[in-house]
Parts: structure tokens; C-alpha cells; sequence
């Protein structure tokens, strides 16, 4: 039964430009500046998307921002973001609290490819908040690590433990049949897990080269370094997926805010294979 | 039982490749070891005298600070070389390590390898490079982590 609000709010044709209503249903602090909402849409329709894809989140008054999808409920009706409060809108957004209503627009962009990986050991490397638009990738491919199906390696880095999103979800993954490991740049004397970059947890997973997909996300020197460590490794780069962020506005590639070389990346990517320009244009020093 | 440890080597990152003459001469220094939890395998400013190629657990490189106990720089896993002071004058330790769990490795005597490597230069250049190619590796992954690279980040 919809409100007089919800159907208000719920117009029939799909503009999109036109951010949909949706209301905050949970609201968790990951760490002390990065929260993650379940948003259930007013008007009870489910959203499609694929893992790798983002959402332009408004924040009614403030501004509009992209976040990738973290998950969704079985029925596609709530959908999951991690916020990291970063300026104005990611601030507002990230202290909406339950029950607030937000603005959705989307899905946008490219996704990772999960249908396309087969048996093949898929290979997650993930910094800091870089995590979230690879957790729905996770989730989705755990059964088939459980059942032998293909394996599947989560490689975590932060910048310390207190940084590390989605803490209980690792073990669950770890128990569920996942590898995965973490590793913080800094930590006190409390701290018994391993400390260094990500790319130092690459070289201990024993994962076959010849057959793995590796999907990352993570600040993009984290990203080119990774790269490295992975084509050291034996990893083809057309096998190594990647998801880069700009300035994504329009999200439908026509405003041209987050042009990259001959990239639209609202459209292009996020999610982009490392060949052709992208392995220069994660380098070059300008663009 | 020193081609056993001719061949653990052989497999190691760290000196995967050499010829089977070098690996003879290092396997002729090398004994296997074990660790409890929380042992120490090298301390700051202690003769280096050995090396260790991790094979199983986690070891912590610490530096100790008055009142705020051992901070942990980096752990060496797996695969992982702990130890290149042996390598170098003034040959004494410049951190801890600490077995953060079990760990069983290889140890190689750093006095016996030096020993061979002076007599046999190219043996010795090789060992030079192995090591070098490790410490820049150590050096970048420092580099990057000084970075900060997930910290404060501008945006919307």
C-alpha cells in the first residue's frame, strides 16, 4: 500500500535525470567517517543493476554525488551504499539518518563482469573504501567458492584497523570459503594481522595466474602498483578489471565532467579492463 | 638432508633460479627453525649473523618507543625474507622481529654465505642483486604507505 507521498513521488516514466525518491532503512558506521545505508525506494520498484555499477545519491538541498552499489535485498527493492564523508554532499548524505529521504538516480556505468568469469579464480584487491563497489562481487560469489565451483581471493588493505570496512563481513567470507586477507599501513601493539601495502598480500595467495580475473579498486597509485604486482605474477593485463572514479555528474556520458583521455567514465567505466590507454592514463601525469 | 633444504630454497622468491652450484653453497649455511609465538628472531642491535626465508606464519619487523611499546613497521609472510643487516658493515640489527604466530623458516648463516661470496665474486654479485631487488621493494611499499594514500581524500 503506497502513501499519497510515495505515489506522488513515484513518477511513471523513467527520466534519468530525475532522481527517484528513496528512504534510509538502516544506517551503520563502518568507521568514524565512512557509513553504510540501506535505501528502500518509496514506491516499492526494484532497481537493476550489476556489481561495478554506481548511483548519483542526491542529498535534497546540498548536492548530488556518485556511490557505487554495494548490494541490494534479494528482491532489488533496498539497496546498500558506503559513504565515505568526504565534502558537502557525502557529509549530508552519510549523516541522513533512518527514515530521511534521499534522492537515487541510476544505475550508471560499466560492471565487473561476474557472469563472464566461468571456473576461473577471481581475485579481489580492494584499499580502504575501495572495498564497497567490490562487496556485492564478493557476496554474489561466495556460494560458488563454497561449493568448489571457482575460488575466489579477497585481498583487503587500510590504512589501519580502524579504517577496515565491513569487519564482520570478512570473517563471514573467510568462513564461507573465500581466501582473505588484510593488511593495514599502520597499527599499534595490539594489532597481531599483517602490516604493509596491499600488493605485499599478492605474492602469499595462491591463486593460478593462468586463470584468475583480478578486480580492484582503491586510490589509483594503490591501483598502478597493484597492477604491477599482479602482472609480476603472471596475471594477463586483459584479465585485470579496474574501477576508476571522476568528477561523474550527468552519468550518461554527456556532460563530459569526468572525461579521461578518450574515456567518458560514467559510461566507459568505472569498471574498465587494464589495456589499451588505461595503463597509461593511470600514469600519465597529465591529462 | 641438505639437498631437502637445497630444494625448500630453490622454491623460495628470494633466491628461486640460482644455478644448483649457488644453491649448494647456500644450503651448506642454511638449517631449518621454528619459532613459538611472540619469539624474538632478530634484535636491534644485535650482530646479524642470519638471515630467515619464512616458509610458514607471520613475523613482525618492530621498532620499540619508550612508553608506547614495539610499533609494528611491516610483517614479512610466507615466501618472505626477514633480515639483510647480515649483508652489510656495520652487520648489527636495526629492528626487532617477532614471531606474531608459529613460524617455521629457514635460517641461513649470514658470516658462512659472506664468507663464500667474497671467494666467489659472481656468486656473491648475484646474492648482492637478490638483496637489492628485495630492499627496493621494502623501500617502495614504505614509500607508498608514508603516501598515506587512503587518508584524507577532497571531494563531494
Amino acid at each position: 500500500m503506497q502513501s499519497a507521498l510515495a505515489r506522488d513521488l513515484a513518477p511513471e516514466v523513467t527520466d534519468p535525470f530525475l532522481p527517484m525518491p528513496y528512504r534510509v532503512v538502516s544506517h551503520h558506521y563502518e568507521t568514524a567517517d565512512t557509513v553504510t545505508q540501506e535505501l528502500a525506494s518509496l514506491n516499492g520498484a526494484a532497481l537493476a543493476f550489476k556489481p561495478g555499477q554506481f548511483n548519483m545519491l542526491s542529498a535534497f538541498g546540498v548536492g548530488e554525488v556518485a556511490i557505487s552499489i554495494s548490494g541490494a535485498s534479494d528482491d532489488g527493492v533496498r539497496l546498500q551504499h558506503t559513504i565515505r564523508a568526504v565534502g558537502a554532499v557525502s557529509t549530508a548524505l552519510a549523516e541522513s539518518e533512518v527514515g530521511k529521504i534521499v534522492g537515487v538516480r541510476g544505475p550508471f556505468g560499466t560492471d565487473w563482469g561476474v557472469d563472464d568469469i566461468g571456473s576461473n579464480d577471481v581475485v579481489v584487491v580492494a584499499g580502504g573504501i575501495g572495498l564497497a563497489p567490490l562487496k556485492c562481487v564478493v557476496t554474489s560469489l561466495l556460494e560458488r567458492a563454497r561449493t568448489g565451483a571457482g575460488r575466489l581471493f579477497v585481498l583487503v588493505g587500510a590504512r589501519s584497523p580502524e579504517d577496515v570496512v565491513y569487519k564482520d563481513e570478512l570473517d563471514k567470507w573467510r568462513d564461507s570459503g573465500a581466501y582473505v586477507a588484510l593488511t593495514v599501513d599502520g597499527a599499534g601493539p595490539e594489532w597481531r594481522g599483517r602490516v604493509g601495502l596491499v600488493t605485499s598480500l599478492i605474492p602469499d595467495a595462491p591463486f593460478d595466474p593462468e586463470r584468475s580475473i583480478a578486480m580492484m579498486c582503491g586510490p589509483e597509485i594503490m591501483m598502478r602498483f597493484t597492477a604491477r604486482a599482479l602482472l609480476d605474477r603472471g596475471i594477463d593485463p586483459a584479465s585485470i578489471r579496474l574501477s576508476l572514479e571522476r568528477n561523474m555528474q550527468c552519468g550518461i556520458g554527456l556532460c563530459g565532467h569526468c572525461q579521461v583521455g578518450p574515456l567518458l567514465l560514467c559510461r566507459d567505466g568505472p569498471v574498465v579492463t587494464y589495456l589499451g590507454d588505461v595503463p597509461d592514463l593511470m600514469s600519465r601525469r597529465e591529462l | 638432508m641438505k639437498e631437502d633444504l637445497a630444494e625448500m630454497i630453490t622454491h623460495h622468491g628470494l633466491l628461486a633460479g640460482l644455478p644448483p652450484e649457488d644453491m649448494e653453497l647456500i644450503a651448506g649455511c642454511a638449517k631449518n627453525v621454528a619459532f613459538d609465538a611472540d619469539d624474538l628472531l632478530l634484535e636491534e642491535g644485535a650482530v646479524a649473523t642470519t638471515f630467515y626465508l619464512v616458509r610458514r606464519g607471520n613475523v613482525a619487523i618492530e621498532v620499540h618507543q619508550a612508553g608506547r611499546g614495539p610499533l609494528v613497521i611491516e610483517t614479512i609472510g610466507p615466501g618472505g625474507a626477514v633480515g639483510w643487516s647480515w649483508l652489510f658493515s656495520p652487520h648489527r640489527w636495526h629492528f626487532d622481529a617477532r614471531a606474531l604466530e608459529d613460524v617455521g623458516a629457514i635460517s641461513i648463516d649470514g658470516a658462512c654465505l659472506r664468507t663464500k661470496a667474497e671467494a666467489d665474486p659472481a656468486f656473491g654479485y648475484e646474492l648482492i642483486k637478490r638483496f637489492a631487488a628485495l630492499i627496493i621493494d621494502r623501500l617502495e611499499a614504505t614509500q607508498l604507505r608514508l603516501l598515506d594514500i587512503y587518508g584524507d581524500v577532497e571531494g563531494r
